[in-house]
């Protein structure tokens, strides 16, 4: 695609996004199409990790936990003491001036992105350090750990959770305001994510994902990129949960915050069906996740769960490419692509004979 | 940390602790064992080995639930768990063993959530276990308490490795799994059908984690989520004891085993499975430490 039929369908995507909240069908469903951005964020901070660098992580979803709490305390201690909070939120919840609410917000975001950034620079600057499988597994239990620890400190909650303020009357209902942050936080990682995988720290955590060995021996500082890719990864994410738990507004330890089981596994699932290492592979993957699970997955009465991970075996076994890595083996020139015939003819017999 | 005073004028609870963690700690070697032969073997680290754990306590607990003993769960949870580990070789981890960790780590890892949530829908998500209905064994002076059954479970655990350390010694089967391990390439040409070998240290594999999940449900008690922690123990003996060292794995399941006694009993109970989690990531970190120094980038 060219450069000003590329810049219409990005006009277009987002001309439409903008408009979605206006058209009156749709305005029940609101709180869904938030869903679905939220689904794109998890799927595109995901990737940065398990795509563009080829890292497994199956630990990601500290750094949402880690935003959402402390937005939420950042929020309750501000204007509360502890005491009055716990007071309020049996029985109504407390009401906040649009000035009070946006401040909390922000600044409880910013705590959480500061925090998550530092503990992925802690930990990842340790772990990262080894290579791929340890750091898998290391990230496996990271969640769990983390969930295990939230339901058991007092000061966030422990196991009954956490109460979010309520949205003030003034900045409208949920649905429209929240779908409008979340989209803003979208388009604000999507583009910082192309910009990033456009230029050199693009090329070295490809490079790394190709092989570390040899990008190493190229004297490229592995570990140093690799935690700043961890890094970007958690600064989203945190952004994310801090909206999210303002979103659902109660925060459950183990079934909201640290939710391992759904979400963890689901951000991997979706950026793999996209097509893991693509730009729009993970936006694609989420919103056919999003959209199939909203329509079929309900019916299926429990055995959802179980379908899930039939689905990532599936898709990592048959199906490696994801959606746009398939439809750019078909197609590559569509993709910028020059394809040198002589050269994949001789790849093709090569990988026959093997 | 209260009970670290108890722990201090009452040394005989550290006896306790030592004899129910080293007792524990022989069957998390018997998980350990069988992800260093699969890792050894297959180049493939396991994430559903917790699984096979959980889901042969499973097999034991329907065969107690229909009125038999459980002790008799142990070989047929292993030959059950070993058609199952085929099964499993034969549709997804053939297609995945010649390709990257990646690929591989990803496939387990679905399977892994496959296998919980299939445990969940068909045997509820409460934590049970089998009653053996062996008695208790009182030592000195009635202070320490050990259940027979613990005793029975080591003993099983020692059967079952001595048996499978003459199984890859003595048998063909064995001798040719080490030489794949050795140099798949060079076991081909020489014969080997090195597709059966893997697909055969798959189900090995399987079933050992069965007998382990068997003794599991007897000792201790299961429940389907918690197949993750059985996968985190096994990798950490392994990447402490390393590839191919047997007593380095018995070695170091035992010292797990005691130190998540002493930490459950310091730290409270609450905190184990959280204690098996971060010793993981102390233990990644110092190995990093340590392999730090060898390593030098250009400055």
């Amino acid at each position: 695609m060219n450069g000003p039929g590329k810049m219409g369908l990005y006009l277009g995507l987002l001309v439409a996004a903008l408009v979605i909240p206006q058209i009156p069908v749709l305005q029940p469903y609101l709180i869904q199409f938030a869903f679905l951005w939220v689904m794109i964020l998890f799927a595109m901070t995901w990737d940065i990790m398990g795509g563009q660098m080829g890292y497994n992580s199956f630990g990601n979803i500290v750094f949402f936990g880690v935003g959402m709490y402390a937005t939420a305390v950042v929020q309750r201690d501000l204007y509360f003491t502890v005491e009055e909070y716990a007071e309020v939120a049996g029985g109504e919840q407390a009401a906040l001036t649009v000035a009070e609410y946006l401040t909390g917000l922000g600044l409880g975001m910013a705590t959480g992105a500061v925090l998550a950034v530092l503990i992925a620079a802690v930990l990842g600057s340790g772990i990262l350090g080894l290579r791929g499988h340890y750091f898998a597994i290391c990230t496996l239990g990271l969640g769990i750990a983390a969930g295990e620890l939230a339901s058991g400190w007092d000061y966030i909650g422990a196991g009954s959770g956490l109460v979010t303020p309520l949205l003030p009357d003034e900045l409208g209902e949920r649905g429209p305001f929240f779908y409008y942050v979340f989209l803003v936080l979208a388009v604000i990682t999507f583009t910082v994510l192309k910009r990033l995988y456009a230029g050199q720290f693009g090329l070295a955590i490809n490079a790394i994902r190709d092989d570390e060995d040899k990008a190493e021996a190229l004297g490229l500082h592995a570990t140093r990129y690799k935690t700043v890719a961890w890094c970007v990864s958690g600064f989203f994410l945190a952004l994310t949960g801090g909206v999210f738990g303002n979103l659902v507004i109660f925060i459950d330890p183990t079934d909201v915050a640290f939710a391992g089981p759904t979400f963890g596994v689901w951000m991997v699932l979706m950026a793999i069906l996209g097509g893991k290492g693509t730009l729009w592979g993970p936006v694609i993957g989420a919103t056919v996740f999003h959209v199939t699970q909203e329509f079929f997955w309900t019916y299926l009465f429990g055995w959802q769960r179980v379908a899930l991970g039939l689905l990532i075996v599936v898709v990592v076994v048959f199906f490696p490419l994801g959606i746009v890595g398939w439809l750019r083996e078909r197609w590559p020139q569509r993709f910028g692509e020059v394809v040198d015939e002589e050269a994949r003819r001789v790849q093709v017999s090569l990988e026959g004979e093997r | 940390m209260g009970n670290l005073e108890i722990l201090l004028q009452a040394p005989i609870f550290s006896v306790q602790l030592l004899i129910d963690g080293l007792l524990v700690g022989s069957i998390f070697a018997l998980a350990a064992y069988g992800m260093a032969l699969l890792w050894g073997v297959m180049n493939i680290i396991n994430i559903s080995q917790g699984d096979y754990v959980i889901l042969g306590g499973y097999v034991t607990l329907t065969l107690y639930n229909a009125g038999i003993h459980p002790l008799f769960g142990v070989p047929v949870a292993a030959v059950v768990l070993f058609f199952v580990g085929w099964a499993i070789y034969r549709m997804v981890i053939f297609r995945v063993v010649d390709r990257d960790l990646f690929i591989s780590i990803l496939a387990t890892f679905g399977i892994s959530i496959l296998l919980q949530q299939l445990m969940d829908q068909i045997f509820g998500a409460d934590i049970q276990s089998a009653e053996s209905g062996l008695g208790t064994l009182f030592l000195f002076d009635n202070q320490v308490t050990v259940g027979q059954i613990k005793l029975v479970a080591f003993a099983v655990v020692v059967v079952v490795g001595v048996a499978l350390v003459l199984f890859f010694k003595k048998s063909r089967m064995g001798q040719a799994i080490r030489a794949t391990a050795q140099n798949a390439r060079a076991a081909r040409l020489m014969g080997i059908n090195t597709d059966r070998v893997y697909a055969m240290t798959f189900a090995m594999n399987a079933a050992i984690c069965g007998a382990a999940g068997a003794l599991v449900v007897m000792t201790w008690v299961i429940q389907p989520f918690i197949g993750l922690a059985y996968t985190i123990r096994s990798f950490m003996i392994v990447v402490v004891a390393g590839l191919g060292n047997i007593a380095g794995v018995v070695a170091a399941a035992l010292g797990l085993g005691a130190a998540e006694q002493f930490a459950a009993f310091l730290l409270g109970a609450e905190f184990q499975i959280g204690f098996v989690f971060g010793l993981l990531v102390v233990i990644l970190l110092l190995r990093n430490m340590v392999l730090k120094r060898q390593r030098q980038v250009l400055k």
